[in-house]
């Protein structure tokens, strides 16, 4: 295969540039591969954060060619011969240096959401159709590509009001499951944020896992939300039967 | 070798590293939507031309004449357009062609630009998208009554391509109706089990299965209630005839 000319950005969050690198790629390889050949033969203080290599520690996101993406799932047969790779560190959160960036953020949107919470005398029984429903918030690997998609973070940089697609998608495993006693509907139209989302789907697209994030979980949970909001018919249904 | 530092992204409307077409699509779905607000705005007003042989225009259906030259259309067209405008897949699709809030995903939006989302008027109505939906489900009825109609013609029981025509157009709508995720919510996926919910569990799958394709949907009932319209125009106006199977 032809070398293939990589332009990546390196730096602090203050002071950065893009680098280009000429990098003489194999068969098979992906993105995270010729950043590693970086690394090892012309800038071993590259800083990239990585782990598995499987796309399942979600460990090395970033932009290539301005698309959020997995570098290691992200084939560069894909791409179009002697275009160039462009790759840059998620925007939407603080760069620690080169391709690093600091999510801890959304660890502490995490802790604010209620827990699993079963009742006390729970009988641990479930239905197979209840938990395949909400496997598919389960195959999360926290990647945080939908939160540095999603454009109300992306490009309003409303961190503090919004809590952001990953967190939705726990709150639906959370609130769907047959088991959790626990309402999050409270913080959802709050702290939470849910009602900034306009759905304009970019969290599904960059996915990785294929979650169906705006179908499956943030629109069952404004629909959520309007059961407890914005409908008075079914709040008036609630009266009546006591449910 | 390293080498050549080049400055980092810009900000502001349009501002992206992709280097595909993200602007082909945006651009197309104004183009769709655009087109048929035009139409079917055209076809509200003109007032004619909407009823010929057994067959009746969606667009002036259910056909509520008041006189005064107010177009039935007018009195009826608020509960469709309702419908589709607070529609989860028609709100992606507008915010992305027409507000450009995000045109597509990672690329820049204007710089001044206050974003409230869905908090606060007029938006915050998308929330009553449940009613709107209970309103489209009385007109499912009305056009598959049309479309039975459309069997009947002065010189008895018949099939013309007008008919196939309004028996596609209620098909489509159903499909784009019963996919709806207001409705995939209100029919089981408000539930948390499903454990005591057989029939409820088989709704909500059937509604999922609807709601997977609810784009394709959206747009093919889209077309097909403009192309029903053109159709029964054509025919009235005496542009074409319709054709008579038998």
């Amino acid at each position: 295969m032809p070398d293939v000319t990589f332009r990546i950005s390196t730096g602090s969050a203050e002071q950065n540039e893009e680098k280009t690198y000429r990098v003489p790629v194999a068969e098979g390889w992906v993105v995270l591969d010729a950043v590693h050949y970086i690394q090892a033969h012309e800038a071993p203080d590259l800083a990239v954060r990585w782990n598995c290599k499987a796309a399942k520690c979600g460990s090395c996101s970033a932009e290539v060619n301005g698309k959020p993406k997995l570098m290691c799932k992200t084939r560069l047969d894909d791409f179009a011969d002697g275009e160039e790779i462009v790759v840059y560190p998620l925007k939407t959160f603080p760069r620690i240096k080169d391709l690093v960036t600091d999510v801890s953020w959304n660890y502490e949107v995490a802790k604010k959401i209620k827990p699993f919470t079963p009742a006390k005398d729970t009988k641990w029984s479930m239905d197979q159709r209840d938990m395949d429903r909400v496997q598919e918030f389960r195959k999360c690997i926290e990647c945080f590509l939908c939160q540095d998609v999603c454009h109300v973070l992306r490009n309003h940089d409303k961190k503090p009001e919004f809590a952001g697609p990953r967190s939705f998608v726990r709150i639906a495993n959370l609130e769907m499951h047959p088991l959790d006693t626990a309402s999050r509907l409270d913080f959802l139209k709050n702290e939470g944020g849910l009602g900034y989302c306009n759905i304009t789907k970019c969290c599904t697209e960059v996915c990785p896992e294929d979650i169906h994030i705006t179908d499956n979980a943030i629109i069952p949970l404004k629909e959520r939300l309007v059961d407890e909001y914005y409908d008075p018919i079914a709040k008036l249904f609630k009266v009546f039967s006591g449910k | 070798m390293a080498n050549s530092p080049r400055t980092m992204e810009k900000s502001g409307f349009g501002a992206t590293q992709r280097t595909d077409a993200w602007w082909l699509q945006p651009v197309a779905t104004a183009a769709g939507l655009g087109a048929f607000v035009v139409y079917s705005t055209l076809r509200a007003f003109e007032n004619n031309f909407y009823t010929v042989g057994p067959y009746l225009s969606p667009f002036y259906s259910p056909l509520i004449d008041i006189g005064m030259g107010i177009s039935p259309a007018l009195l009826i067209l608020w509960a469709p357009a309702g419908f589709r405008t607070t529609c989860y897949y028609y709100r992606k699709a507008y915010y992305r062609a027409f507000f450009r809030d995000p045109a597509a995903c990672a690329v820049g939006e204007s710089n001044e630009h206050k974003y409230c989302g869905e908090t606060k008027f007029p938006f915050i109505l998308q929330n009553l998208h449940r009613f709107m939906f209970y309103v489209a489900v009385i007109f499912i009825f009305i056009l598959w009554h049309d479309a039975y109609k459309a069997f009947f013609f002065e010189d008895g029981v018949g099939m013309g391509v007008g008919t196939i025509v309004m028996i596609l157009n209620a098909t489509f709508l159903s499909g784009y109706t019963f996919g709806c995720h207001s409705f995939r919510h209100l029919i089981g996926g408000k539930r948390d089990t499903f454990q005591d919910g057989n029939a409820s569990h088989g709704c909500w799958m059937g509604a999922s299965k609807l709601n997977a394709k609810h784009m394709n949907w959206a747009w093919l009932s889209l077309f097909w209630v403009g192309f029903t319209d053109f159709y029964v125009r054509s025919v009235a106006s005496g542009l074409f005839s319709d054709f008579r199977i038998f």
